[in-house]
């Protein structure tokens, strides 16, 4: 029998039994939960579904850091956007983050200004990119998590085995459990449970989320992105909180196994060590970011390439940094659909795909 | 002409001498032969009584060669299908090219012959044409623009501020497949199995819709920004709401399998070779059946309805799987492959 | 944070594989899953197999979509279309604070 596959789990039938289901336990809720959605993907199926505007009352779903292109800091954006600039230099990106603004200009304006910037796929074919220019050097935007990083790190592995020296890569990877955590301690967080990113989870494994789970005592339930993927979880941690319970469960079983990809994470720690990552809208989380380690340094943009970000600051006004930790709501922020809509975006949030306030913008406006 | 020469295009080509003549004479000539175009006047003369249509396009796209067409038969089935979405049948084209220095010969030719095969598929005439070279690195390859005339029968009143309130909206094929194709040979996304565009002319096509039915509002070939551009256009000009139902869309499962891998909305991609249409209620069925018949429109559907404005500002909404509605923005800027 | 759709592994030499999806193929890394072999249902996010699918469990979370969905059926009540609250003003939860 064929794989299931898309429409098998975006059947009008099942969709709305599950919705139904999701109703009537919700229905013995005593109070209103807010669920963060972690995951910017999540924020995207949630609301090209419309499930938003269906959920029971009692559930408010909120978005969280899990947009890597949203909690990248302006800093690491005009470092990567300066050296665009320079010449000699193939900036090689995903396709999100061309039109992030930086703080003076966004990728899309450097290429306006002469910057060589090629979108890519796959971090394989910025390897390709790196071949068949030899006379120029290639610096590859690192940007995701956990599901993109031994991606990242199998480049930098070819490259370094392979004497590829005009490939190298500018790191802003961040990892997610340790964001959690430190959202978990914020004071005015009110956040009853977690909705967690599957693909992420394929990675780590879900005994990540024990500390939330445990420590925290919130449930996480790791969550597929077909809508009735999220459905079913929304009723899984539905009744973890009806029956008091703070467990780590997983709903994506299909792709995710317990002990998480050990050879993903095994090609993680090979090429990056931990560093302390700067998180736009959570500040410093220490531990949380992912730097090359000395024997790639080679490989290492920001090793071997100066450049002067002095002016870097994050923009006025803008409110990614509480929309990101599920304080405020884009309606919330004075510059949504007025100074900042997706053609002109002031902060990433309006920009990203993924983005809390795109995504608003988009489908709820 | 020097056999070493005229393996590329080089900047004589383009200065109007000796080397001109003989490119046009023996390239874009030989393989565009009418007898309009061969006097070689400095302008066609064409005979005319009635309403005319007239449109111009430019190509730019790259790669030049895609799966499913080139950048020659581009240029011509863009400008036919315009005139065609007036409800005019295409009569005359004008093509202009601008060539970069050392652009290969070889492609030329097979560009001007992709040109002169649409233009005996749509039953049009190229009856005009000038040819450019600049400097290498002033043109990426090669630019086409080109215009076209069309006659519009009588009692056609065709345009996308016509669309009323209880109108249904028909598409007439699968979604998204030229801008699939076209992003999946871009450099760095390489997808093996060959998407194709769907590039046509649509002339035909809508003879047959406008032979079924005289309550045709709107015809639109859903080009750059897609399906999701070309209902926004109506639903501002024509001043209503348009709600379009999510799976009743048709797609072909390559170009959705391509889009879902690299995070594309496909009502969001040009299509090159079909249109939507808005067509009043009671005769529907009937320009249904007819474009289904045609070889265009096989895959013809009903995808939505059009309502009187709800709010202060005319909208396009999806009916989701779940029953509820959400909004389809025009497109802002090029559609990126992503990974988040 | 990730896009990633199942795909079938149909050649497979070394660390490199071709994957088909409802027919386009693509190239892919299977460094990261070392088990990986022909004819097996992969992950691909950005060019690379992350994760197999294990298809077991897909038929198992249709069948149970299914289950429920003939349960809700049964109780004559089958999911009717959600009501017209799509600005959010009544019920949308992310409105709500």
């Amino acid at each position: 029998m064929p794989l299931p596959y898309l429409d098998d789990y975006r059947q009008g039938r099942l969709v709305r039994s599950l919705m139904a289901k999701l109703e009537e336990r919700t229905a013995v809720l005593n109070r209103p939960v807010r669920i963060m959605e972690v995951c910017g993907t999540h924020t995207m199926a949630i609301s090209r579904h419309g499930i938003r505007q269906t959920l029971p009352e009692v559930l408010g779903l909120v978005s969280g850091p899990g947009c890597p292109v949203c909690v990248t800091a302006n800093a690491d954006i005009d470092t990567f956007i300066e050296m665009s600039l320079q010449p000699g230099v193939i900036a090689a990106t995903f396709g999100d983050m061309l039109r992030v603004p930086g703080t003076k200009i966004g990728l899309a304006e450097a290429r306006g200004r002469g910057a060589q910037v090629q979108i890519v796929y796959s971090t394989l074919d910025s390897l390709q990119l790196a071949r068949d220019n030899p006379e120029e050097t290639v610096i590859f935007f690192g940007i995701g998590f956990e599901t993109t990083a031994p991606t990242v790190a199998a480049a930098l592995v070819e490259a370094h085995e392979t004497g590829l020296e005009n490939f190298m890569v500018l790191s802003a990877h961040k990892t997610v459990p340790r964001a959690l955590s430190v959202l978990c301690q914020t004071p005015d967080l009110a956040i009853d449970a977690f909705l967690c990113p599957g693909h992420v989870t394929a990675i780590i494994g879900p005994d990540a989320y024990l500390p939330v789970a445990q420590d925290s005592g919130l449930p996480c339930v790791v969550a597929g992105f077909e809508p009735s993927d999220i459905l079913q979880s929304l009723i899984m941690l539905t009744d973890q909180l009806t029956d008091e319970r703070a467990e780590v469960e997983v709903q994506y079983q299909r792709g995710v196994r317990a002990d998480g990809n050990p050879a993903a994470m095994a090609l993680i720690d090979r090429v990056f060590e931990p560093t302390d990552a700067d998180w736009r809208g959570l500040g410093v989380i220490p531990g949380s970011g992912l730097t090359i380690r000395e024997q790639y340094a080679a490989h290492d943009a920001a090793r071997n390439f100066e450049v002067d970000v002095s002016y870097s600051h994050e923009p006025k006004g803008c409110l990614c940094g509480a929309i990101l930790t599920g304080l405020k709501t884009p309606p919330d922020c004075p510059l949504f659909a007025g100074a900042c809509t997706p053609d002109h975006a002031v902060g990433p949030c309006m920009v990203s795909s993924e983005g809390t306030c795109a995504a608003y913008f988009l489908y709820e406006t | 002409m020097n056999s070493s020469d005229n393996k590329r295009i080089l900047l004589a080509h383009g200065s109007g001498g000796r080397m001109t003549h003989d490119l046009v004479e023996q390239l874009f000539g030989k393989q565009l032969s009418n007898p309009i175009l061969d006097r070689m006047d400095d302008a066609a003369v064409l005979e005319h009584n009635g309403r005319l249509a007239f449109t111009v396009d430019s190509h730019v796209v790259s790669p030049v060669f895609f799966p499913g067409g080139d950048i020659g038969r581009l240029s011509l089935t863009g400008t036919v299908n315009d005139l065609a979405m007036m409800g005019a049948t295409p009569l005359y084209i004008s093509a202009g090219f601008i060539i970069e220095e050392g652009f290969l010969m070889d492609n030329l030719s097979r560009i001007v012959a992709s040109m002169r095969d649409a233009a005996l598929e749509a039953g049009v005439t190229v009856v005009a044409g000038d040819t450019k070279v600049v400097e290498r690195g002033a043109a990426d390859g090669i630019f086409i623009t080109t215009s076209g005339i069309g006659s519009i029968p009588e009692g056609v009143r065709i345009s996308c501020s016509a669309a009323k309130p209880g109108d249904v909206v028909i598409v007439s094929g699968t979604v998204g497949d030229h801008g699939a194709a076209i992003l999946s040979k871009r450099q760095g996304i390489n997808f093996d199995i060959q998407l194709e565009s769907d590039c046509a002319p649509l002339g035909g096509l809508v003879e047959d819709m406008l032979s079924a039915s005289e309550n045709i509002h709107v015809l639109r070939d859903p080009t750059r920004g897609g399906v999701a551009a070309v209902l926004n256009e109506i639903a501002t000009s024509s001043v209503v709401d348009i709600e379009i139902e999510d799976d009743r869309i048709p797609y072909r499962s390559n170009v959705r399998a391509a889009c879902e891998l690299l995070g594309l909305d496909p009502l969001l991609l040009a299509n090159e070779g079909k249109l939507v249409a808005f067509v009043d209620a009671d005769e529907a069925g009937l320009v249904l059946d007819a474009m289904r018949r045609h070889r265009l429109g096989g895959d013809a559907a009903v995808i939505g309805r059009v309502d009187a404005v709800e709010t202060s500002r005319p909208r396009v909404c999806v009916r989701t799987v779940l029953g509820s509605r959400r909004i389809l923005a025009p497109p802002t800027g090029e559609q990126l492959p992503r990974i988040c | 944070m990730c896009l990633a759709i199942p795909a079938k592994i149909i050649e497979i030499d070394q660390q490199m594989a071709t994957v088909e999806v409802g027919g386009v193929t693509r190239r892919a890394s299977v460094i990261l899953l070392p088990d990986a072999g022909l004819g097996d249902f992969v992950l691909i996010h950005a060019g690379f197999a992350i994760s197999l699918v294990d298809e077991r469990e897909a038929h198992e979370t249709i069948k149970m979509f299914e289950a429920l969905a003939s349960e809700i059926d049964n109780q004559g009540d089958p999911g009717r279309p959600a009501p017209e609250n799509e600005t959010g003003e009544s019920g949308s939860s992310h409105m709500d604070t």
